[in-house]
């Protein structure tokens, strides 16, 4: 059964990851946050079978439910019509599927070389582990993020002024 | 068939990571490059989640979480400077944002 959900929300994640990126019939940044809301929350699926409950949840709350409502915010403040077709330089497309392919190539390997002494045990991400390492462990780079939080909120409110002086 | 492993979710995570990295190459809206940097830290996200979870050590999601954060953060100010852009010169195209270019 579990395997039959990983297949399910393994598949489901890489076709929504691809119309994200190349979708054949619609080139509007609309439906590509659409799809990236779908990758995300099947890739949620994928969290919850490897047991990260907390993260599941928060990947949810933070990505479906923040970044790509920013997304679409800010998509709607831009009035962006759809990417009119220009001329697509063939350099470019070679040159991409290269890298990507060797990219690929690099990755693959390295997952088919680093499997060995895993250990017999699994780790279970649920909330009240998740939060005992992060208020002992962790507390300073938690603390820290916050600040970075707040930098990042002052940033966005000095770039979003109308005169940038 | 084999059962699920390690493996095959760090080849999803892979295979994820290629699709983010052939967007932010091929497209050229601003606005669809950023979601496919975001499609490779979703990637990033699920290798850690999967080595954390068959390592049997918590600390690999831990650094999944600050690193949802981070990307939260980076998301705000980034399009912050695509919409302070927009206004300066009316497009979210890279082939007209050339200036910085020799």
């Amino acid at each position: 059964m579990q395997d039959i959900l990983f297949y399910v929300f393994a598949l489901l994640t890489l076709l929504c990851g691809f119309l994200v990126v190349a979708n054949p019939v619609s080139r509007n940044p609309v439906t590509s946050a659409m799809f990236l809301v779908l990758t995300i929350v099947s890739m949620a699926g994928l969290f919850v079978l490897l047991h990260a409950y907390f993260l599941a949840a928060v990947q949810i709350l933070v990505y479906a439910g923040a970044v790509v409502v920013l997304f679409l915010f800010i998509i709607m403040l831009l009035d962006v019509k759809a990417e009119e077709r220009r001329k697509v330089k063939v350099f470019g497309i070679v040159t991409g599927i290269l890298s990507v392919v060797a990219v690929g190539c690099i990755l693959i390997t390295s997952i088919r070389e680093g499997m060995a002494n895993l250990p017999r045990t699994q780790a279970v991400g649920d909330t009240i582990s998740l939060g005992k390492l992060l208020f002992t462990n962790y507390v300073l780079p938690f603390e820290i993020v916050s600040v970075l939080l707040l930098v990042a909120m002052i940033g966005v409110i000095l770039l979003s002024k109308k005169e940038l002086k | 068939m084999t059962p699920v492993g390690p493996q095959h979710f760090l080849a999803v995570a892979a295979m994820l990571f290629c699709l983010g990295l052939l967007g932010v190459i091929m497209r050229r809206n601003v606005l669809v490059i950023y979601m496919s940097l975001e499609l490779m830290l979703n990637a990033a996200n699920l290798a850690l989640v999967a080595a954390s979870r068959y390592n049997d050590n918590l600390n690999g999601q831990v650094m999944v979480f600050f690193i949802i954060t981070v990307a939260a953060a980076e998301v705000a100010v980034g399009l912050a400077i695509i919409v302070a852009l927009y206004r300066k010169r009316q497009t979210a195209h890279v082939e007209d944002l050339t200036s910085l270019k020799l």
